[in-house]
């Protein structure tokens, strides 16, 4: 099963490893993790996605939890909730054929092209995983250059929070 | 009160009360070596490696209850630290580790002596810290003090670059009170829902179990422990971490469980019907195979660290919290209770029980004409009066130590459990002897594991530290032998130790006493002679049967109804194994 996991953890030097450092250790899976700073510079915020049975995401959010440097930590795919990625994709659009179907598909996903070459476009995408693939699969008659994901950023719906109480 | 960073780190140790620093001196350290001169209160002691230092600490800390304190220099002052920090860490050990570094400005630079300390010991300590700043450095030794001995203990880095003690930087020192972090704030009071749920469990067993480990004597909670044992008169079997919280001979002790428990210790717990798990933490040496773990039984687990609970076993009452507030709840609970246990059953229990114990599973051969190391260590227990503080290495002798001391009292059995590491009994023994010099601290090992810190009898020296180092010698690296017998059909693979040297004169050479005994007949009043010399370290290297192998014994993988038994009990062995 695949789980989101959310995770408010100290800004410092070294999270970000203890973090990876944990999943490398014990053996668990990770599809993707993003972290960035919070509107409060001391907090960063992670999100994680990870694979495994219940028993193991059970562990999974206590050895978390059990990092000094976790402050507080929600799984996101126990409630609802909204998931988004951003991708940079850079497509051949050489011919006319090319910049045309390339132009009418990044508009039918809501890409925004975002820079233009004599030869090339790169689109702006972004939205839950699954939209991302489709995008990628939709392209499969062109030419990809280059993809760049950002991996998974979550939030709670409603007024479901992960904050310092 | 203006101080430089190294005077501030001596004054911080000082303020948290620190009787003993574990080190050895090097480049990244000399400013705070320097701070350390001319002050008595924290006593350093010089270690010959520094291996030895974070395991002396350690012997210090479980011995004592209070932090081991460690120093060591960067590079390979710090790498040779990280076998001792691994051992803490395995066995939840509360120690504070400063590691030297190279200047700021130099780190990340290949700089002599320059090891990446925070990022070799980060999967082996419960925290560690690099000081960037001086203004931080009193806030960190506090906090690493704080995390050090709180929640579940474990050992904390401290990674203190050079330039951070620079003598020519004062500023002022304030020692904090006390430290609040909001990321760590451990549990102590278990739920009150999952107690009443716990008790009530415990009062319908037919077939009850109580199974204590190292959380009891790390959580000081042998007092409640006994009250709860005694309450309910059920039986109670002990993993290696906890022997000593219920008296050996105690009747309703069934003796240590697990690889090398007793007979009725996994018998009972194959066939218990409610087992709680006080402090421990279902390691895969006590449960053999997960599958067939205690399979007729519903299970209650204390434990103060969430993330042991339900990790290999899944269990019906987990109750996270402080071992001893948890206890003292439940004996509450049980002197309201107006349920009592099924007297009947539990008389029914204790009748198949003793037909277990009746088996005699811990016998071995008394008339042998050479000494038997079993033998060697009830006579021990006889000459101590079972009252001494005994440290061990790791392989056979670790698990006769074990089986046949006898530990009466919490904190006296002092050996690597969950590492498994050679080398650790004699540093850990200068720490425990240091805390109790009038005390006798006796180090069983083997001529094996003996040789992995021997350079600390120069320590020893220094200090005049009179331990007792029992060396069980069959010349052969017993259990690596013990295994190869069993599961490799003899053979012997780099198991024997050719090229042993003359422990006497080794002994000799470093200015202590060598004893050798080689007969039977020797053997009481030689150990009398040693442990007589109350001043003395004495090592006595004791030629013991080389062919004696540790009984019961559970395969790996097997359940605890599979054992392999002795041959001078009333148990037959294993069929299936080819007998050499």
């Amino acid at each position: 099963m695949r789980h989101i996991i959310s995770i408010l953890i100290e800004n410092e030097a070294g999270a970000l490893s203890r973090v990876a450092g944990l999943f490398s250790a014990r053996g668990y899976n990770i599809e993707s993790l993003t972290v960035a700073p919070t509107e409060d510079a001391s907090l960063s915020r992670m999100t994680i996605v990870t694979t495994g049975t219940d028993r193991i995401i059970e562990q999974i959010t206590k050895q978390l939890n059990k990092l000094i440097d976790v402050v507080k930590l929600m799984e996101l795919s126990d409630g609802p909730h909204i998931e988004r990625e951003m991708m940079l994709i850079k497509v051949k659009a050489a011919t006319m054929d090319q910049r045309d179907d390339v132009k009418r598909l990044s508009d039918i996903f809501r890409g925004r092209i975002i820079d233009v070459t004599a030869s090339t476009y790169t689109i702006e995408l972004t939205g839950a995983g699954s939209k991302l693939d489709s995008f990628i699969e939709a392209l499969s008659e062109h030419k990809i250059l280059e993809t760049v994901r950002s991996g998974v950023s979550g939030i709670a719906r409603g007024e479901k929070c992960l904050q310092l109480n | 009160m203006e101080l430089s960073g190294a005077e501030i780190l001596v004054h911080c140790l000082k303020d948290e009360g620190v009787e003993y620093l574990f080190g050895y001196p090097g480049g990244a350290v000399l400013h705070i070596y320097d701070a350390l001169y001319n002050q008595e209160e924290v006593k350093h002691i010089l270690v010959r490696h520094e291996q030895a230092a974070t395991h002396a600490a350690d012997g210090y800390a479980r011995a004592t209850g209070k932090p081991g304190v460690v120093l060591v220099t960067s590079g390979p002052g710090a790498t040779n630290a990280v076998t001792g920090i691994a051992t803490a860490y395995m066995d939840s050990i509360p120690m504070v580790v400063i590691t030297g570094q190279v200047a700021t400005a130099n780190i990340g630079s290949d700089a002599f002596q320059e090891v990446d300390s925070v990022g070799i010991t980060r999967p082996c300590v419960k925290h560690n810290f690099l000081v960037k700043d001086i203004n931080d450095l009193a806030e960190t030794i506090k906090k690493a003090f704080y995390v050090a001995t709180t929640g579940r203990p474990g050992p904390v880095v401290v990674d203190v670059p050079k330039d951070i003690t620079d003598p020519n930087i004062k500023i002022p020192y304030i020692y904090p009170e006390s430290v609040h972090m909001r990321s760590y704030q451990p549990v102590t009071k278990g739920h009150p829902g999952q107690i009443k749920r716990a008790v009530e469990l415990l009062l319908t067993a037919k077939k009850p179990m109580i199974y204590t480990g190292g959380g009891v004597v790390l959580g000081n909670a042998a007092e409640q422990l006994r009250t709860f044992v005694n309450t309910l008169a059920y039986p109670v079997t002990s993993t290696l971490m906890g022997l000593g919280s219920i008296p050996w001979d105690d009747e309703q002790f069934l003796g240590m469980l697990g690889m090398h428990g007793t007979y009725e210790a996994n018998m009972a717990m194959h066939d218990c019907d409610v087992l709680i798990a006080v402090g421990a933490r279902f390691d895969d040496r006590v449960t053999g195979k997960i599958a067939e773990f205690c399979p007729h039984a519903k299970i209650i687990h204390i434990d103060i660290d969430p993330s042991s609970i339900s990790k290999t076993i899944s269990v019906d009452v987990p109750i996270v919290g402080n071992v001893a507030d948890v206890l003292a709840d439940m004996n509450h609970l049980l002197g309201l209770s107006k349920t009592q246990p099924d007297q009947a059953a539990l008389a029914e229990w204790w009748g198949i029980i003793n037909g277990w114990r009746a088996k005699k599973c811990m016998s071995y051969d008394r008339n042998s004409d050479q000494i038997k190391p079993q033998a060697v260590v009830e006579m021990i227990h006889e000459i101590t009066k079972g009252d001494a503080y005994v440290t061990s290495d790791v392989g056979q002798h670790q698990m006769w130590a074990a089986q046949y001391y006898g530990f009466s009292k919490p904190n006296r059995w002092i050996n690597s459990g969950g590492l498994g590491t050679m080398g650790f009994g004699l540093p850990a023994a200068m720490g425990v002897q240091l805390a109790f010099p009038e005390e006798t601290v006796i180090c069983i090992t083997g001529e094996g594991s003996i040789q992995m810190c021997i350079q600390e009898l120069s320590t020893c020296l220094q200090y005049g530290l009179p331990v007792k180092i029992v060396a069980l010698n069959n010349r052969y690296l017993g259990m690596v032998r013990q295994w190869q017998e069993f599961f490799y059909q003899n053979r012997y693979s780099h198991s024997y130790m050719e090229s042993l040297p003359d422990f006497v004169k080794l002994a000799e050479s470093y200015g202590h006493v060598g004893i050798r005994i080689e007969r039977v007949e020797d053997l009481r009043p030689k150990l009398e002679e040693a442990f007589a010399l109350k001043d003395r370290l004495v090592f006595l290297d004791i030629v013991t049967d080389q062919t004696e192998n540790v009984y019961p014994m559970i395969a790996q993988g097997k359940a605890h109804n599979e054992m392999h038994m002795s041959p001078y009990c009333d148990l037959p062995q294993d069929p299936e194994r080819e007998l050499s």
